[in-house]
């Protein structure tokens, strides 16, 4: 079991006081961010990014990270209390988490919630810790059209599992991916598409879309929206939290099919969000009372917060072993990385085991700490929200123009800022889908040189991706998710007729 | 949403169709352009291999055609969809209400730095929009330029722009 003995080194590493407490700290700034509208995940981490360059990069992911948990935990409060999702993936929670709240039953609730989480998170942390260094050492082996094709499955699996217009998806997704190619060419070394901009040498960040997209946009939705937060009263006492952890084993199974699909839709990065749908609409099928689901049922809290957990853990892992991350905040994260001179994928294992084995040990003690810190400072917490939104809004509009400069300390990417988050509103509105995009901004460059060595390998010719058992079968994967929009049809419409 | 498109045809100021339509051939320019950059690189093979425009002439390509379909499913098909509301007249005044100061606060950083105008910027968007007393909004925006300053400029040593035209703060020690 070197997994095992790699863990108690990583724990060795994350233990030393400054590291706890700034787990400490990121849990708490991620619940805030969570809290807040317009903040979240990813842009909250992009903000926060910059501020970590001087730190040692074990600890800066430590906090990162954390604030990554808890923001996943912040989402379900605003859902119970306020039946406002802070965060997308926290939709499905509102459907029994603010009845539950209006029957007088939030503190239940809550902890139902939170604790799901942690369960789902833990799930998914334990498949991290032996499966990540499997996929690590297996990838070692890739070459650059094994790469590409996998490059390909990531993207074509949007396209595949995304419920709105394919076309749109991929609209939104090449968009990314042109954005990406502007400035320096990695392998010519020539200037492209900057049209004698100097601004533009230096390409489009990823973290300036990222807090345009989600911060700026999303403040100018919940503007149209014209939210007023009328919200249950919070606090949760220690009698409730242990009658609600007595009652939560009977939902064992609930449970552990929502870790299941939260996991594999976190590796393949379907995200978050359609994992807690898809979570509660499968609890809300098999379930004896499903037809109650929506009047305050804890299994339609338990299973929409331990899929998204999962999902949301689990999408560090192809960011950790393929260097492919599976949601907009894992790509955040890959960014910072890249920042700190960390190069992803699968020799981070080889070359970095501390690193590696550090991040992975303090997912269990953030989310840990997570779980701590909101079971006990719930009431704080939802006293933000009450804070009125003409405050919050041009607070959470200048930092993100602080976020937005001090990424490389250029004004023209505030600009760059607005723009995106015009983009942002526009894109939301009418169902072009966001993360595809940022992670082509993220990928395109590795995308591309992967695919030119292949091309240079075969001298042109498109029969690489099929060239042997391994990066054949990726491929044809990929093109089966591709088309499946189109295969879906013809199968539904063939049942139709029988 | 059956209240919605009752009234949507007086309150509306544009319909998710246009909308639609509007986008796909913003796309379609934008492929164009990238798609001309490209070329002008070399879009082809070269001696040593793919030149640079190569990759971007397919992506621009592809963004051709997907949102040529975008644009055929917007005009012919959704043709009896556009009684739906992009946004409405209120929810728009609002939208504009935040995205207008938004700019020019951003102009503001750019001529005199981002203290000064966080401060006036969150202040007016208070006293404005939130109705709140002048003391109250006063006391808020300085604490948050004040964090700010402490946070990034002092602590993490981080620089955060001071003005290109006029540094306000200067006579306090702010450089």
């Amino acid at each position: 079991m070197e997994e095992i003995n790699a863990l108690f080194g990583g724990f060795a590493v994350a233990m030393t006081p400054f590291n706890l407490l700034l787990m400490i700290v990121g849990v708490t700034l991620g619940v805030i961010i969570g809290v807040l509208p317009g903040l979240g995940g990813a842009n909250g981490i992009a903000i926060l990014l910059p501020l970590t360059f001087t730190m040692p990069p074990t600890s800066a992911i430590i906090m990162l990270s954390c604030i990554y948990w808890g923001a996943l935990f912040g989402g379900a409060i605003t859902s119970i209390l306020f039946n406002i999702p802070g965060e997308p993936w926290s939709v499905a929670t509102t459907f029994d988490g603010y009845p539950m709240a209006r029957n007088g039953k939030a503190g239940e609730a809550l902890t139902g919630a939170f604790t799901s989480s942690f369960v789902g998170a833990f799930f998914a942390i334990v498949m991290i810790t032996f499966l990540a260094p499997l996929v690590a050492k297996f990838a070692l082996q890739f070459g650059p059209p094994e790469f590409f094709s996998v490059y390909l499955l990531t993207f074509c699996s949007f396209v595949g599992m995304n419920k709105g217009s394919p076309f749109k998806t991929i609209s939104a997704m090449m968009l990314g991916f042109a954005l990406a190619t502007v400035g320096m060419d990695t392998v010519t070394g020539q200037l492209r598409l900057t049209f004698g901009n100097p601004e533009l040498m230096r390409g489009f960040d990823f973290l300036i879309a990222v807090i345009g997209l989600f911060g700026i946009g999303e403040i100018l939705l919940s503007m149209e929206e014209g939210l007023a937060f009328k919200g249950a009263a919070a606090k949760i006492r220690a009698k409730v939290v242990w009658e609600t952890w007595k009652q939560l084993p009977k939902y064992w199974a609930t449970s552990l099919r929502s870790c299941l699909i939260g996991c594999w839709m976190g590796i393949t990065p379907g995200g978050a969000t359609p994992a807690s749908f898809m979570a509660y609409g499968v609890a809300k099928r098999v379930s004896k009372d499903g037809d109650k689901f929506g009047t305050g049922k804890m299994e339609g809290i338990v299973a929409p917060e331990t899929a998204a957990h999962a999902a949301g853990t689990a999408a560090l892992l192809p960011m950790l072993s393929l260097g492919i991350p599976g949601s907009p905040t894992a790509a955040v994260l890959l960014g910072g990385l890249l920042i700190w001179g960390l190069q992803p994928g699968p020799l981070l294992f080889v070359e970095k085991p501390d690193f590696v084995w550090g991040l992975i040990a303090s997912m269990y003690l953030g989310n840990l700490a997570g779980l701590f810190v909101v079971l006990t400072c719930v009431p704080l917490f939802a006293s933000i929200l009450r804070i009125p939104f003409s405050i919050i809004a041009p607070v959470i509009i200048v930092i993100c123009a602080v976020g937005a400069y001090t990424v490389h300390n250029a004004m023209f990417d505030v600009w760059l800022m607005l723009g995106f988050g015009v983009l942002g509103y526009l894109f939301k509105k009418l169902d072009y889908p966001m993360a595809p995009m940022v992670l082509a901004l993220v990928l395109g460059d590795r995308a591309e040189d992967s695919f030119r060595q292949s091309m240079l390998f075969s001298q042109g010719s498109l029969d690489i991706f099929f060239s042997n058992y391994l990066v054949g079968s990726i491929t044809s994967l990929a093109l089966l998710l591709l088309f499946w929009p189109i295969i879906s049809k013809v199968i539904g419409k063939k049942k139709v007729a029988a | 949403m059956s209240e919605h498109s009752n009234n949507s045809n007086q309150d509306s100021v544009i319909s998710v169709r246009a909308m639609d339509i509007i986008t796909a051939i913003l796309f379609l320019v934008f492929s164009l352009v990238v798609m001309v950059g490209s070329i002008k690189l070399g879009a082809s093979w070269g001696s040593d291999g793919p030149e640079a425009g190569y990759f971007p002439f397919y992506i621009s390509l592809i963004i051709l055609l997907s949102s040529t379909v975008t644009l055929y499913q917007a005009v012919i098909v959704n043709k009896k969809k556009k009684t739906e509301s992009f946004v409405d007249k209120e929810p728009f005044k609002q939208v504009i209400a935040v995205l207008f100061p938004a700019i020019v606060f951003v102009l503001g950083v750019q001529l005199i730095g981002i203290y000064v105008s966080s401060a006036l910027y969150i202040a007016i968007f208070m006293v404005w929009l939130g109705k709140y007393r002048i003391w109250k909004a006063v006391a808020v925006s300085i604490g948050v330029s004040v964090a700010l300053y402490l946070m990034f400029e002092f602590w993490f040593q981080v620089p955060l722009p001071h003005g290109s035209w006029i540094n306000p703060l200067e006579f306090i020690g702010v450089r």
